[in-house]
């Protein structure tokens, strides 16, 4: 890895040259683990482990359901019934898994606006930024699949809307749609090719993951002052760093833990909290929900797609420019998908030289704001297509890309930044005070 | 920091499950009954199951199927195999495709499904069901309370007002718990319908109480298995976490000064 100057690996037996000559697995590890990491991390950059370990527990306690599971209409529901009541463990899997996906899309957000904050996606981390987006797509893409396979109520219906999402694409959206539903509705042949690309897309993502660490192995990471480390010796960079093992290792395990009470206590105690109860009834193509709703964590993007009908200005000029072929529904497919790419594009939007929050007075407060409207268009969200609901729905809407669009890009300008401290250590140093051991070396 | 985070998942978790919200509107009313299995310290009252069952078998199985539900599970209920036994022999009868014909049902059947008059199976109804979800969706009223399943329920088999009216050549009933307000179920229990066993009162509400008791058991039969797991997870994690502090505080000593002074 290049970056900041570290100790590397060195084989001192002979066993360990033989194996090194030939594959330097044991440096790349060595290198990956004892990378040297900004001392000054707080809370916030813990939820890179909490990710990784959600994944894991997704694949593995994923592979163990899909033994058991059927995938087939006639059979899905009732197999997630013998997984249920027969299956040794099996309620446990299957809450684990299903509540698995909540811990996982909460822990993904709160890294992301972590990142938002902290400036984590400016220059040189803007590919370590753009990976994570499309992990976030691949990550939704899975939810929206697992969510289909027990073939409840709202797993159909849910599908149904979701793929319907594709069939407002004008002149191919029709055969799209029915391409990726396996025929003019949601059938068996959806069921079967969903459950297909369930078990596939976690290993996409285990492999984008790597390609994630990798990048931001190879710029180091950002912190919460975003000043860089510094690099001009080994010894000075030891100045601002310590290796990720075993301190960054401790500090992230003490903080999954603490999650996993809280998680276990939800599977333990309140499994289906998070879910809806209409998945208890098997699917039936002649009986729609009267409410159809996704999980909590694609409400903030389903109040995007929801807030653009076809009464607001927008729309209708979009309408009328087009002639016609961007109508409502598309116009909100692609609000909502914009808001997803909104976010891919920070790197480029945002024109400020500073990169953490914390020196950004002006910044701090548009920042709190998008948080408020990210709870806000959740619970819009879920809220019937109705007033005052719309309305709150397009303000909230109209704010998510404004923040991205123009508070952005006009704040890097206008905005005067705190100082920011010279250097990881002098930060470091503020909070905790200057180690009383400091000359002794760290093990 | 640390507690900030804390809030934060707390609220992030309290916000989330925006996703369900009681179907028709405010209008229905359900009841929160105070069911022993509620809450992370709930049991089961094994003889409300008892007659909850046998409510169940005299009552509700003239229409509604548990076809989810083997009964060879009812031992969990406190009964013997034997009873068991006679009890699937007894009350129920299966098809059996190797005799081409039906035969009195064994404990390795389910319950038979019943599609008769095409009332819902009750298998999962206490899950597919939820009592109100608001206050404007955000989910408080099911965090302190519970999914209330069990209670729309119990609300319903003791929600009917008497009144009756006639559409489309069906009888609906007046029921408050019921989205919409009627329903075409006639009113299911009458007070001393069933005769219990242990000696206790049959009144309309102590059956609706005991069937959904039942009911819930029926569809969750694993949840005291949960809970015990849901403990033991939580205290190790607990103590894993304890543990963790420690070790994390003992490393970073060396590398931190004396405490920030605020």
């Amino acid at each position: 890895m290049s970056g900041i100057p570290h100790d590397h690996y060195e084989p001192k037996t002979n066993g360990e040259k033989w194996l090194n000559s030939r594959l330097p697995i044991v440096g790349l590890l060595y290198d990956t683990l004892m990378i040297p990491t900004p001392k000054n991390l707080n809370w916030w950059w813990i939820w890179g482990i909490v990710l990784a370990f959600c994944l894991a527990l997704q694949i593995v306690t994923g592979i163990v359901l899909v033994m058991h599971y059927t995938p087939n209409e006639h059979l899905a529901f009732a197999s997630i019934e013998h997984i249920m009541r027969n299956v040794n463990g099996g309620y446990m899997l299957r809450y684990l898994h299903m509540n698995g996906a909540s811990l996982f899309f909460v822990a993904v957000y709160i890294h992301m606006f972590r990142g938002l904050y902290y400036g984590s996606y400016k220059a040189p981390r803007e590919i370590t930024w753009i990976i994570g987006m499309l992990i976030y797509l691949m990550m939704m893409g899975t939810a929206f699949m697992g969510y289909v396979l027990p073939w409840g109520q709202m797993s159909f219906w849910g599908a149904t809307v979701i793929t319907g999402l594709f069939g407002a694409i004008p002149f191919v959206g029709g055969a799209i749609e029915t391409w990726l539903l396996g025929g003019p509705a949601v059938s068996n042949a959806t069921l079967n090719r969903f459950f297909s690309l369930h078990y596939l897309l976690p290993f996409v993502i285990a492999a984008l993951v790597i390609v994630h660490i990798w990048a931001f192995h190879t710029t180091g990471n950002n912190n919460p002052t975003g000043v860089e480390v510094r690099r001009g010796s080994k010894a000075e960079a030891e100045k601002d760093t310590l290796p990720f093992w075993p301190y960054f290792v401790i500090k992230d395990l003490f903080a999954l833990a603490v999650i996993l009470v809280v998680f276990w206590a939800v599977v333990g105690f309140m499994p289906n909290y998070l879910g809806h109860p209409d998945n208890y009834i098997e699917a039936n193509p002649l009986v729609t929900p009267a409410h159809i709703v996704p999980e909590w964590y694609f409400l903030p993007f389903y109040a995007i797609l929801r807030a653009f009908t076809g009464e607001v200005w927008v729309v209708q000029i979009a309408s009328f420019v087009t002639g016609g072929i961007i109508d409502a529904k598309f116009f909100g497919v692609i609000a909502m998908f914009g808001a997803i790419l909104a976010m891919a594009l920070a790197p480029w939007l945002d024109t400020s030289t500073v990169r953490s929050g914390k020196y950004r007075p002006m910044f701090k407060w548009w920042f709190y704001l998008l948080i408020i409207d990210f709870f806000a268009l959740m619970w819009l969200g879920a809220m019937p297509a109705e007033e005052p609901y719309a309305t709150f729905s397009l303000i909230a809407s109209a704010y998510w890309f404004a923040y991205f669009f123009v508070i952005l890009p006009i704040l890097g300008v206008i905005e005067k930044p705190l100082a920011q401290p010279e250097t990881i250590e002098e930060d470091f140093n503020a909070h905790y005070g200057k180690a009383d051991a400091e000359a002794t070396p760290a093990e | 920091m640390f507690k900030k985070l804390a809030i934060g998942a707390a609220f992030a978790l309290a916000l989330a499950p925006a996703s369900t919200f009681a179907a028709g509107g405010g209008e229905q009313h359900i009841e929160d009954f105070a069911f022993s299995f509620e809450g992370p310290f709930g049991t089961w009252d094994q003889h409300q199951l008892q007659r909850g069952l046998q409510v169940y078998t005299e009552v509700c199985a003239a229409c509604h199927g548990l076809r989810y539900v083997p009964l060879r599970d009812l031992e969990a209920l406190g009964y013997s195999e034997e009873q068991v036994i006679a009890y699937s022999a007894e009350n129920f009868e299966v098809f059996d495709p190797e005799l081409d014909d039906f035969r009195p049902a064994i404990p390795t059947d389910h319950f038979p499904a019943n599609d008769a008059v095409g009332a819902p199976d009750l298998s999962l109804m206490a899950k597919a069901r939820a009592g109100f979800h608001g206050p404007y969706g955000l989910g408080i009223n099911q965090l302190v309370k519970g999914m209330g399943g069990a209670e729309y329920i119990a609300s319903l088999l003791d929600g009917y007002t008497g009144k009756e009216k006639e559409e489309a050549g069906t009888i609906l009933y007046e029921n408050t718990a019921f989205p919409g307000g009627w329903i075409s179920m006639a009113p299911p229990l009458a007070e001393d319908q069933v005769e219990f066993a242990d000696g206790h009162p049959a009144t309309v509400e102590a059956m609706s109480e005991d069937v959904s008791a039942f009911l819930m058991w029926a569809a969750e039969p694993k949840m005291m298995d949960r809970k015990n797991a849901g403990f033991v997870g939580v205290l190790f994690l607990t103590v894993l976490s304890v543990l963790l502090y420690l070790v994390n505080k003992r490393l970073w000593a060396p590398h931190k000064g004396k405490a920030r002074k605020d």
